[in-house]
């Protein structure tokens, strides 16, 4: 039956349908337990599953990212919540210094099938620290996989397949997108694996290329482009950073000649960079104009009130998207 | 203040109001978490052994022997390992001179199921677990990063990033509380390691959860050149024990008897459901930080000197000697596989194949996804001495040109 679903109440679903499949996954971090998690993602799978299944923990990410390492050699499969992007520093060392190379440094003898959730991004008026995009650091360590829906129907599917991986994932969520309302099947049928890019809407003339927070925003801007400028987007989702779904973005840019890079993150070092680079690398020659990333500024994220001049948005893609087409 | 009235020391009547209690359950004074500054010994300098009630020895003579063939091997290997690195064997090499009781002792008190996470100067405790040191010593060589299975001898990776390890350690033992198996860990550290957060926080989660962890610091004076005394103000590390309320004790890490006889006490301690210890062993590093290091520059002739006299292998010489357990044939026994065993590292060095620069990549994820697959081919290529090598990695020119093919 057909219900209306929030990423976050997805994100839950995924959670709890994980837990009860398989008694090894673990949830746990700052408030998780019987608060639910500040943004009610763990909500009831407290009393759901019981104190040994979803707990809190101390303060402090490098200890939860840490022990989660050690819950993953004994055989759990820990989900360890971050509870914002910008507290996830502290962890740091563990997350590229240990969970990504445990793998290869053991010769492939140890598996840590372990998820870091991270709520990340802005837009939702938050103060300093608690709207961040850290996802170029993760992506640039090698063993980690980093995938972020869009959706709640892929914030779904794509979690429950993160927690089924044998290798580390970096699970980003979107935060200002938590109460996006859809009409969804729960569980949906046969989901497309999380390392494959999906078109959200076929178009002829812009590779309008998105993920996370700026896959709404980039739908939005297609419709936009449509009606205001009589231009063809292609939007395409990446879902996952790392591994990149090079053939589906290459396809689409081969269709298109023309590709528009959007997130939140700073440009310098951006997801943008490496799209463009591989972008030229393997569709030179369709190119009829140069990859155009739009993207937040390269300083540190701003006051609550100067976000909206911050963050991408419907006009400033559209910009660049008339950029792009006067090459 | 001068004149003015001296608090009432006696008053400990509960205020009016909130709860101003201990965590800790009633029955639990915070005192007896505390540590004596005299560490732990039971064998003193001249091999004589005192009793110690909490710490009862519970080792038939086979066990007192074995521990001295375990500190004797430990000696020749880490003796080989440096020859090996002055050979250019080894990039670097981190000695346990002087530390092999603090570690044979602790590592032998724990029971097979239980795990051990190193740092990275923990031959002896390898040792006392059966894995061949010359995989322990492939990280050195540059060879690959570990040459064991864990889950083989239960022994974690090395970590050289100092204390993370002890997260992990405490995270494994909340899983073995999980599970409800009598597992305990056991994590070796330094007493530079102190200072790092991740020695705080995997405390604290330890106590917190009342993981089965024995928290064993080898406070072997010296974090590379830096002397405890600009680590912590703590009256020792053992005392820090009590802000995570778990019991802290200082042993004399050079006494291979009480190193044993505390980790005994903490891990079956650990193992009842009692929560977490932290052991502070008193021992010395002998040797430099690492073969890279010149000790010279940081401490005195006359220290390295007075330390030797507390050496652990000695004092357990004239213990067994005392005790009628030492005859010629053992000692020739001893001296035989230490001979052997550091002949064997020798050989399993100088012949190590080099790894395959294929390897590079077969690890990273379980399979491997195309980007990191382009890469293992353009190194392929590279090694075919074919062309120059992609920016992009792999055949990256073959997709242009049919690009270019496609285009024109």
């Amino acid at each position: 039956m057909t219900a209306t679903v929030t990423m976050a109440q997805a994100l839950n679903r995924a959670l709890h349908d994980e837990m009860r499949d398989d008694d090894r996954v673990l949830v746990f971090g700052e408030d998780v337990g019987r608060l639910g998690g500040v943004f009610r993602i763990t909500d009831r799978l407290q009393a759901t599953f019981g104190e040994e299944r979803c707990f809190d923990t101390p303060l402090a990410e490098s200890g939860i990212l840490g022990t989660s390492l050690g819950l993953a050699l004994y055989g759990f499969k820990p989900v360890p919540e971050m509870q914002f992007d910008g507290f996830t520093y502290p962890g740091f060392e563990q997350l590229v210094s240990h969970i990504a190379k445990y793998r290869n440094r053991s010769r492939g003898t140890v598996q840590l099938p372990l998820t870091v959730r991270i709520p990340y991004g802005g837009g939702i008026g938050a103060v300093e620290h608690h709207s961040e995009s850290p996802e170029s650091y993760w992506v640039h360590t090698a063993g980690l996989k980093v995938v972020t829906p869009g959706t709640p129907a892929d914030a779904y599917s794509m979690l429950r397949q993160a927690i089924q991986s044998p290798d580390p994932v970096v699970f980003l969520e979107p935060k200002r997108r938590y109460w996006m309302k859809v009409d969804v099947d729960l569980p949906v049928a046969d989901p497309q694996p999380m390392e494959q890019a999906l078109v959200r809407q076929p178009g002829t003339d812009v590779t309008l290329v998105v993920y996370g927070p700026m896959v709404r925003t980039g739908l939005e801007a297609a419709a936009a482009a449509s009606e205001d400028l009589g231009v063809s987007l292609e939007v395409v989702d990446l879902r996952s950073l790392n591994p990149l779904d090079e053939d589906t973005l290459i396809a689409s840019v081969r269709r298109t000649g023309r590709c528009v890079v959007v997130h939140e993150a700073s440009l310098t070092l951006g997801m943008g960079a490496e799209i463009a680079a591989r972008v030229q690398e393997l569709a030179f020659y369709h190119l009829e104009a140069p990859v155009l990333r739009v993207t937040g500024f390269d300083t540190p994220y701003p006051p609550a009130k100067l976000e909206d001049f911050w963050l991408p948005d419907v006009d400033r893609i559209l910009d660049f998207v008339e950029r792009s087409l006067r090459y | 203040m001068g004149d003015s009235e001296e608090p009432d020391r006696e008053a400990n009547e509960p205020h009016e109001g909130p709860d101003y209690r201990s965590l800790l359950d009633p029955d639990t004074d915070p005192a007896e978490l505390l540590p004596n500054l005299q560490p732990i010994r039971l064998l003193d300098r001249n091999g004589q052994l005192g009793e110690h009630e909490a710490y009862p020895l519970d080792l038939k003579d086979e066990d007192l022997r074995t521990l001295y063939r375990h500190m004797v091997v430990a000696r020749r290997v880490d003796r080989e390992a440096i020859n090996l690195q002055r050979q250019g064997q080894l990039g670097v090499y981190a000695s346990c001179l002087g530390q092999e009781a603090a570690q044979v002792g602790s590592a032998y008190a724990l029971a097979d199921q239980d795990w051990i996470f190193p740092s990275y100067r923990e031959l002896a405790a390898g040792i006392v677990r059966g894995i061949d040191t010359a995989g322990m010593l492939q990280l050195y060589r540059g060879t690959w990063l570990s040459d064991y299975d864990p889950y083989e001898f239960h022994f974690a990776l090395m970590a050289i990033p100092i204390s993370t390890q002890c997260l992990h350690a405490a995270g494994f033992a909340m899983g073995a509380r999980l599970a409800g198996e009598p597992v305990v860990t056991l994590v070796y550290f330094g007493d530079g390691a102190t200072s790092e957060g991740d020695f705080h926080e995997a405390s604290n989660f330890a106590a917190v959860f009342q993981a089965p962890c024995v928290f064993f610091c080898q406070n072997n004076q010296y974090a590379i050149s830096v002397p405890l005394s600009k680590q912590t103000h703590a009256p020792s590390i053992a005392h820090k024990g009590v802000g995570y309320g778990m019991p802290g004790r200082r042993v004399d890490g050079n006494d291979v008897l009480a190193s044993y006889a505390v980790t005994k006490w903490a891990s079956e301690r650990a193992r009842r459901g009692e929560g977490p210890t932290l052991i502070e062993a008193l021992t010395y590093r002998m040797e430099a930080h690492t073969t890279s290091d010149d000790p010279t520059r940081y401490r005195t002739r006359e220290e390295l000197d007075y330390w030797a006299t507390f050496d652990p292998i000695a004092r357990m010489e004239k213990f067994l000697k005392g005790r009628d357990l030492w005859e010629d044939r053992f000692a020739a026994a001893v001296e035989d596989e230490a001979r052997e065993q550091s002949g064997h590292v020798r050989d399993q060095i100088y012949d190590a194949p080099h790894p395959d620069p294929e390897e590079l990549f077969a690890h990273v994820y379980v399979e491997p996804p195309p980007h990191l697959e382009r890469q293992r081919r353009q190194l392929q290529a590279e090694l075919a001495g074919g062309g120059e090598p992609a920016p992009g990695g792999g055949d990256l020119e073959g997709l242009v040109d049919a690009q270019r093919r496609e285009v024109l």
